[in-house]
């Protein structure tokens, strides 16, 4: 549906050359959610402005549907953003309209009919749940509200690819959920492809099938949001996993109970996928004669499947610990062992 | 009560001078409001990074601007002396006022109007753009609204500015209350006739300020 091919963009400062996106190759399936995480100023706000042409890349090709993005002429180019919505991290909604008329902007451009717009407008309202919102003007909503308009006119002209610019930053946790299910929802109902970005894990977590890691304009590591939980292999894609997956606190944690308990061995388990949903604990004190001691422990849903750590602390004799731990390593987990006394 | 205290006031020719201000302002003011937005408009596109983003074309409206701006307004209604006579064919009365004030507001008022452009938030414009909007769509459904009560501010104080300007007009020939202060009040020693159309002028600018103050209040949702 999308596909980048050595796409760079420089820019020429004061200071010479910036590299914004540096040679990024990219391939997004078509109804898929696909993010794109990074810090702020890695370029991934520049490299979701190259996709519909806002800012036009230095090199490279960029295709859309079949078409060469770079190549369409400015009439085509505005066709074609019509199948190409965007929504902003700061709603960027016109004030002066109400959010009927918000919603109406993108079909007003595309020239619909007025009956045709009204109804348009009717069936959006419904589908982001804005009912009785209608003529209330932006400045009246929260920003959850906000950001729904925003859902809603991109919606509007039946894009095929959405864009999501940061949609969820300026958002508070339990409004970032809402927005992201609506989302997931209209990717679903809709067979939507979309394209986000965020310094956010949890949003990837949440909703993507696929991420792309940003460092200096380049993409450093990227494939199924799973693969990427399981095996990091980059320093920047370890932070990004370990701020969903390791409450903050759990180093220090671990490292307070070795000190004051230093029998047994401490455990990492990393659960990928359908494992975390299964027993594993009972089976191995069941089983392996061992006391298990669970000192921290979360699991994480994906769109993928569940992705979970436990850190557990096993004691028992030499030989049930050896047994247990065979056992731990013949099932789907990722064993670790932090600690052994 | 009022002849006893005004002695010296025509109430007829005081009638006729104030529909005089009235009809220069409220034309002068239509014109300037189209003008100075058309201008103020190419200011604000041809600045760089904008839609229509030409350095060259940008400097030279600025230049225009800024010329006719700086210009003091009673220098300006005598350098277009020869511009007036062509188009209006005379240099007496209401009309002939006209062309220096529209030349002398319009420029200003072009500022305003950038100002006020400027203010708008440029992820309104992106989004715009990224809904495949053409430059006509950006301008009259984006630029425009979005900025309509810095616009009517803008035309207040340009209309207030239009006013006084009349006044000055009227000194050298174009009628209205600022002729009447000058030729009967000034010149023949009336005071009350200068009293009485300061009177009026500020009237006038009062209600002005006043409806556009209302205005702008209600058109803002912000």
């Amino acid at each position: 549906m999308i596909n980048l091919q050595a796409v760079r963009k420089v820019f020429q400062t004061k200071d010479g050359e910036v590299k914004a996106v540096d040679t990024v190759d990219l391939n997004i399936k078509q109804g898929e959610i696909y993010g794109i995480i990074g810090y702020s100023g890695a370029g991934k706000s520049t490299l979701i402005r190259i996709l519909n042409m806002l800012e036009r890349p230095t090199s490279g090709t960029v295709t859309i549907g079949g078409k060469n993005m770079s190549e369409l002429s400015s009439k085509k180019l505005r066709e074609a953003r019509q199948e190409i919505s965007m929504i902003f991290q700061h709603f960027n909604l016109l004030w002066s309209r109400t959010v009927r008329e918000n919603i109406a902007f993108p079909l007003e451009i595309a020239g619909y009919p007025k009956a045709k717009i009204k109804q348009r407008v009717d069936e959006l309202i419904d589908l982001v749940g804005l009912e009785g919102r209608g003529g209330s003007y932006p400045s009246q909503l929260s920003g959850g509200q906000k950001q729904r308009v925003g859902i809603a006119r991109a919606l509007a002209n039946e894009p095929k690819v959405l864009l999501c610019d940061e949609a969820t930053s300026a958002l508070d946790p339990k409004t970032t959920d809402s927005i992201l299910d609506l989302l997931v929802e209209i990717n679903q109902k809709l067979d939507l492809t979309i394209v986000l970005i965020t310094h956010e894990m949890h949003v990837i977590r949440k909703i993507c099938h696929r991420v792309a890691v940003m460092e200096q304009g380049r993409v450093v590591e990227e494939g199924d949001v799973l693969n990427v939980f399981k095996n990091p292999t980059e320093p920047i894609t370890k932070d990004f996993v370990k701020q969903v997956t390791e409450p903050e606190e759990t180093v220090d944690t671990i490292k307070q109970f070795i000190s004051e308990f230093p029998e047994g061995r401490i455990v990492q388990l990393t659960f990928i996928g359908g494992r975390a949903g299964q027993p594993l604990i009972t089976e191995l004190i069941r089983k392996y004669e061992v006391d298990v001691n669970i000192l921290q422990g979360k699991i994480t849903q994906t769109q993928n499947g569940p992705y979970g750590t436990l850190f557990i602390q096993i004691k028992g004799t030499e030989s049930a610990l050896a047994r247990a731990m065979e056992f731990l390593n013949s099932v789907q987990v990722e064993v670790e062992v932090i600690h052994n006394a | 009560m009022l002849s006893t205290w005004f002695t010296n006031v025509q109430w007829d020719v005081l009638l006729e001078a104030t529909n005089e201000t009235l009809y220069m302002s409220a034309i002068s003011v239509v014109i300037t409001f189209f003008l100075g937005l058309a201008l103020g408009l190419a200011l604000f596109l041809t600045s760089p990074g904008n839609l229509w983003g030409n350095k060259f074309l940008n400097s030279v409206i600025a230049i225009i601007v800024n010329v006719f701006r700086s210009i003091p307004f009673i220098i300006l209604i005598i350098l277009l002396i020869p511009f007036t006579r062509l188009i209006v064919g005379t240099m007496l009365g209401a009309e002939a006022a006209l062309p220096a004030l529209i030349v002398g507001a319009a420029p200003f008022y072009a500022r305003m109007v950038e100002i006020a452009l400027r203010e708008i938030n440029k992820g309104v414009i992106e989004a715009a753009k990224s809904m495949g909007a053409t430059n006509a769509q950006i301008i009259f459904k984006v630029l425009i609204p979005e900025s309509t009560p810095a616009l009517v501010s803008g035309i207040t104080v340009t209309a207030i500015a239009l006013v006084s300007y009349t006044a000055m007009a009227g000194v050298v020939g174009a009628g209205g209350l600022g002729n009447l202060a000058y030729m009967e009040g000034y010149q023949r020693d009336n005071a009350d006739v200068t009293l009485i159309s300061t009177a009026l002028i500020l009237v006038i600018v009062f209600v002005i300020q006043w409806i556009g103050d209302r205005i702008t209040t209600a058109l803002d949702k912000r």
